[in-house]
């Protein structure tokens, strides 16, 4: 509860050090503050968790491990935000402070033990980003994003206050403990009120996580919005919705699996093919990887499909995966086009000549984010793969290997554009932050992927 | 009598309204307007079922702050839909299209 306090005291903290124009402590006071996060959930890591607040919050190692990817991952992003928003706007602060609300709220997502935190989460993490996709305030790109994410966003909630609603009908309660009892005590007099309420949620949280049929939205915002803020969404906000996800029904629908897995088996392969197909014809590399984005959310998607006491390690280890691979991916974006002004594939022609080491990182990346082994990306796929086939839906398998095939054809042509492709050009100047963050994303991403075991044993 | 029933039929009525008013995207106040429909439909829903939990009057308490969030949801929504008006001279979301592939 402390990290939760802390961050946002933290992000009025930084409002106020704006207020004062005191504009170079704003980073390392938001990364410091994040540290000091990090630490709190560290102190408390082991020790038997118990619901807070009247059973409002509970930090178990699912919710501690989870929030502690959200906060390293914002880290990663606010060391890249290094002179990325001074140029667009004289408000940083307004920024950094709008980032750590949006934290905030995912980290609430991500621990609630009661569906009111779990609605109070999601409108904080989105009302930030509203914003955030439209701080460009000059840019049409970026206005047209905030728009858009907005209407959408708004609607979804409204499906997930009508679905609580409806589960608050049934059960009686917003507490998961007692909705469990409820299901679990009385598993033929269930009331259609509550299947009702269920769909709502899996329709919302769906929106929130860009699974197809609610994936619309994804392309225009992600391309629209500034690229760290896209980084953001595709990092943090996906592992805050899938973790979500995961531990509301988990903690309270196994006992209805019959009810609803068959929807979430559709939509999954929907999603796989809907993401990959239209990520394969993109001219731009910044929609190529927000239609990637939509199939990761499908592979995501698996863990709850097979859903069982391995679900959240899976899902832990691919949403590790796929952050830290985005975060290299949309951050060399940033780099090429500054240089070049382009977003698409030629503007990574003949890279690897003056920056070989960018195009390391990038190639690693692309590798981990197309499933190729001795990458944290395999691993990733291979855990959702297996946990699937043991809940003996061996044809969803199938589709996802030949939706991996498709994935391996696009995230390779920034590789051959890269090392194949002569042309003569200025070599990129990689700042010393960028440096940084693409050197860790790229270290752990090759260390995760010869030893799994770090992370798969941490729930 | 009023019974929870009709509650709930006004409520998905008002909920099915909202619903349509977000689909047609004739205008972006529309649509806002159809989003506080669909919220207010389930703060109907939360209201009258919180009748039946007396012991913690957990549907009042929840109805509550869905009101309050969706009020800072609508102020944000306003600053946005005006800063877009600045750049493309309408509120039409059928308009506004540039980003597309």
């Amino acid at each position: 509860m402390s990290a939760i306090i802390t961050l946002s005291l933290l992000a009025i903290l930084v409002l106020y050090l704006g207020l004062f124009k005191a504009r170079r402590a704003l980073l390392p006071v938001s990364l410091l503050g994040l540290v000091a996060t990090v630490v709190l959930y560290g102190v408390q890591w082991g020790k038997t968790a118990e619901p807070l607040y009247s059973g409002m919050v509970l930090f178990d190692h699912f919710a501690v491990v989870f929030s502690v990817v959200c906060v390293i991952l914002t880290i990663l992003v606010l060391l890249l935000s290094k002179d990325y928003f001074d140029k667009s706007s004289p408000h940083v602060a307004e920024y950094y402070a709008l980032l750590l609300f949006s934290l905030t709220g995912a980290v609430l997502v991500v621990s609630f033990h009661n569906l009111a935190m779990l609605f109070i989460g999601i409108e904080i993490m989105s009302v930030a980003l509203y914003i955030l996709a439209g701080i460009r305030k000059k840019d049409f790109a970026s206005n047209e994003a905030a728009l858009k994410y907005f209407l959408m966003g708004a609607y979804s909630t409204g499906f997930l206050l009508f679905g609580i609603a409806l589960l608050y009908g049934a059960s009686g309660s917003f507490d998961l403990a007692a909705i469990k009892e409820y299901v679990v005590s009385n598993p033929q007099g269930i009331s259609p009120l509550f299947y009702a309420g269920i769909l709502l949620l899996i329709v919302s949280l769906a929106f929130k996580l860009g699974a197809a049929p609610f994936h619309f939205w994804t392309p225009d915002v992600y391309d629209g919005s500034p690229i760290l803020i896209t980084i953001f969404m595709a990092t943090v906000v996906k592992t805050a919705a899938i973790a979500g996800f995961l531990r509301l029904f988990y903690f309270c629908f196994i006992p209805l699996q019959d009810f609803w897995v068959p929807v979430l088996l559709v939509m999954t392969i929907i999603t796989l093919f809907v993401g990959n197909l239209t990520a394969i014809v993109q001219q731009s590399v910044k929609r190529m990887l927000a239609y990637s984005s939509i199939s990761h959310a499908g592979y995501l998607l698996f863990a709850i499909v097979a859903i069982g006491a391995t679900s959240a390690n899976s899902v832990l280890f691919y949403v590790t995966a796929y952050s830290l691979s985005t975060i290299i991916g949309f951050g060399s974006l940033i780099l090429v086009k500054r240089a070049t002004g382009s977003e698409h594939f030629e503007a990574f022609n003949g890279l690897a000549k003056k920056n070989p080491y960018l195009s390391l990182a990038i190639a690693i990346a692309m590798l981990s984010l197309a499933g190729i082994p001795l990458t944290a990306g395999f691993v990733g796929k291979f855990m959702m793969f297996s946990g699937v086939l043991a809940d003996y839906q061996v044809l969803l398998v199938v589709l996802a290997v030949i939706n991996a095939a498709m994935g391996i054809f696009y995230y390779f042509r920034v590789i051959v554009a890269m090392y194949f492709k002569p042309l003569d050009r200025d070599a990129i100047v990689v700042s010393g932050p960028y440096r940084v963050v693409f050197f860790l994303a790229a270290l752990i991403t090759l260390l995760l992927g010869v030893y799994p075991a770090w992370l798969t044993g941490l729930i | 009598m009023i019974t929870l029933t009709h509650f709930l039929i006004v409520g998905a009525c008002l909920f099915s309204i909202g619903l349509y008013a977000v689909m047609a995207r004739r205008n972006a106040i529309m649509v806002l307007v159809g989003i506080e429909l669909m919220i207010n439909a389930a703060v109907l829903n939360l209201v009258a079922f919180g009748r039946y939990d007396s012991e913690h009057y957990g549907g009042q308490a929840f109805a509550l702050f869905a009101i309050v969030l969706a009020a800072a949801s609508v102020a944000v929504a306003l600053a946005i839909i005006l800063n877009v008006y600045r750049h493309y001279k309408t509120i039409n979301p059928e308009d506004i299209n540039h980003l597309k592939d």
